[in-house]
């Protein structure tokens, strides 16, 4: 086994990390980058709490090994957020108590706004396929499918 | 924990194909990994080199014409078929298919050679692949060959490629007229696979008789299965739910199910008689319509 350097934007940043290659995305996002919002959850791709995005897809970094990430755009759910101003999802989640525990929050955060951004009026039916990927133990779908909605909406469309 | 391996990265389809000839059974062919990964990081699986061809982009294509039909590369991801305007016009029991294979972030990394080349007689896309007499291509750096998707699984999570042979495309031929095709699994979670799952097409003739038909089960045993005693039932016949109803029994006696902790072996065969009938019915209508 070779280690290697593995270039990738996290977040609009540019980063080189040296790794082995059996390392895992959500690996160099929590442990080697420090961005703990991502959560490892189930590890067998069935949770999607560890979901980012990867050049705008939403993918399970649990099951993403880095090295194929090379020179791609990731975004976790710290990136969502602009110099402290929350994004329109994030607000959504707030305004509509979407969470419980929490940990599987930044997931479907990260589900929602892929989502978003490919589709912008979707039905009821397709926003709760849109996080068929993401697992709430809480079982707080009802308040989570309302927030996606609220932004589909345009509720928080900038003034 | 994943066993550590040494990582290949090829440029090239021809490159990936003279490293896999070199490393052979040492080696795992990764493309999205999203069944992989589970069984390496299980110690199920622990290869020495690791042969990555995820970026090989001479893999990644849908093409699609009236006289050869579907083509789609190898490491085409499951997403990307599910968004084809193309297959979504001439095959849209595939779309429907891939929209319920798994989740959306499996679909946008997992492909769908990687797929078949896994072998899991519970995935989704070889039934009704399958049940569309698509074929499969697999090649090395000694050549290709091309042969019906039907023959390509041997046994769990097993197929009849060679060791230097990876997944290279899936050929699809154009339906002929007059055809339905449908797909359904019984699961409890929609991103779960089949506990069993059933694929039909069905031709008919200008009279409304059967000219063709096949019905394709999955997790019905170690491969993709496909009941043959059905399909010499129905050919020539007209519509008649009472004949779906007997595909369907001979379905549940014809199949292999096993019996786990998702469902009893007599729970699945219950299952995959309902399934077929129901299957059977909804391709015989679309063909009608």
């Amino acid at each position: 086994m070779e280690k290697q350097i593995l270039k990738l934007a996290v977040n609009g940043q540019d980063y080189e990390v040296f790794i082995n290659p059996k390392t895992l995305l959500v690996e160099v996002i929590r442990d080697h980058l420090g961005f703990t919002g991502t959560k490892r959850g189930c590890e067998t791709v069935s949770c999607g709490a560890c979901t980012v995005t990867v050049n705008g897809a939403a993918v399970k970094s649990c099951s993403v090994l880095a090295v194929q990430v090379e020179g791609m755009n990731v975004v976790t759910s710290e990136g969502l957020e602009d110099n402290g101003k929350l994004s329109p999802i994030q607000k959504a989640f707030l305004d509509y108590g979407s969470y419980q525990c929490g940990f599987c929050t930044s997931g479907m955060l990260m589900s929602a706004a892929a989502f978003l951004d490919e589709n912008k009026s979707p039905t009821k039916h397709e926003i709760k396929e849109s996080i068929e990927g993401n697992i709430c133990r809480c079982t707080g779908y009802n308040s989570i499918v309302r927030a996606i909605d609220a932004v589909a909406q345009g509720k928080y469309k900038e003034e | 924990m994943i066993y550590d391996f040494n990582y290949l990265k090829p440029g090239s389809l021809n490159e990936a194909l003279s490293m896999l000839s070199e490393h052979k059974d040492e080696c795992k062919v990764i493309c999205g990994g999203q069944s992989l990964l589970i069984v390496m990081r299980q110690g199920m699986v622990a290869p020495e080199y690791l042969l990555d061809i995820k970026h090989v982009k001479e893999l990644n294509y849908i093409s699609f014409d009236a006289k050869d039909g579907l083509k789609i590369g190898a490491t085409t991801t499951h997403r990307t078929i599910e968004k084809s305007d193309v297959i979504a016009k001439n095959y849209p029991v595939l779309v429907a298919m891939e929209n319920k294979l798994a989740s959306i972030q499996t679909r946008n990394w997992g492909t769908i050679g990687g797929n078949l080349a896994h072998a899991d007689p519970a995935g989704d896309p070889a039934p009704v692949l399958i049940s569309l007499k698509a074929s499969i291509k697999v090649g090395g750096v000694n050549g290709e060959r091309t042969f019906p998707l039907d023959e390509f699984s041997v046994d769990y999570f097993a197929t009849q490629t060679n060791e230097d042979e990876i997944v290279l495309e899936i050929q699809v031929p154009v339906p002929e007229p007059k055809t339905g095709a449908a797909y359904q699994k019984f699961n409890l979670l929609d991103s779960d696979m089949g506990i069993v799952a059933a694929a039909a097409s069905v031709t008919l003739n200008n009279d409304g008789t059967c000219k063709d038909v096949r019905v394709v089960l999955g997790n019905a045993g170690p491969v993709p299965l496909r009941v043959k005693k059905v399909e010499e039932l129905l050919i020539g016949k007209k519509y008649d739910e009472a004949l779906f109803a007997e595909a369907g029994k001979i379905a549940s006696e014809e199949c292999e199910p096993v019996d786990d902790i998702h469902a009893s072996e007599a729970h699945r065969r219950h299952i995959i008689g309902v399934l077929t009938k129901r299957m059977l019915k909804k391709a015989w209508d679309q063909a009608r319509a």
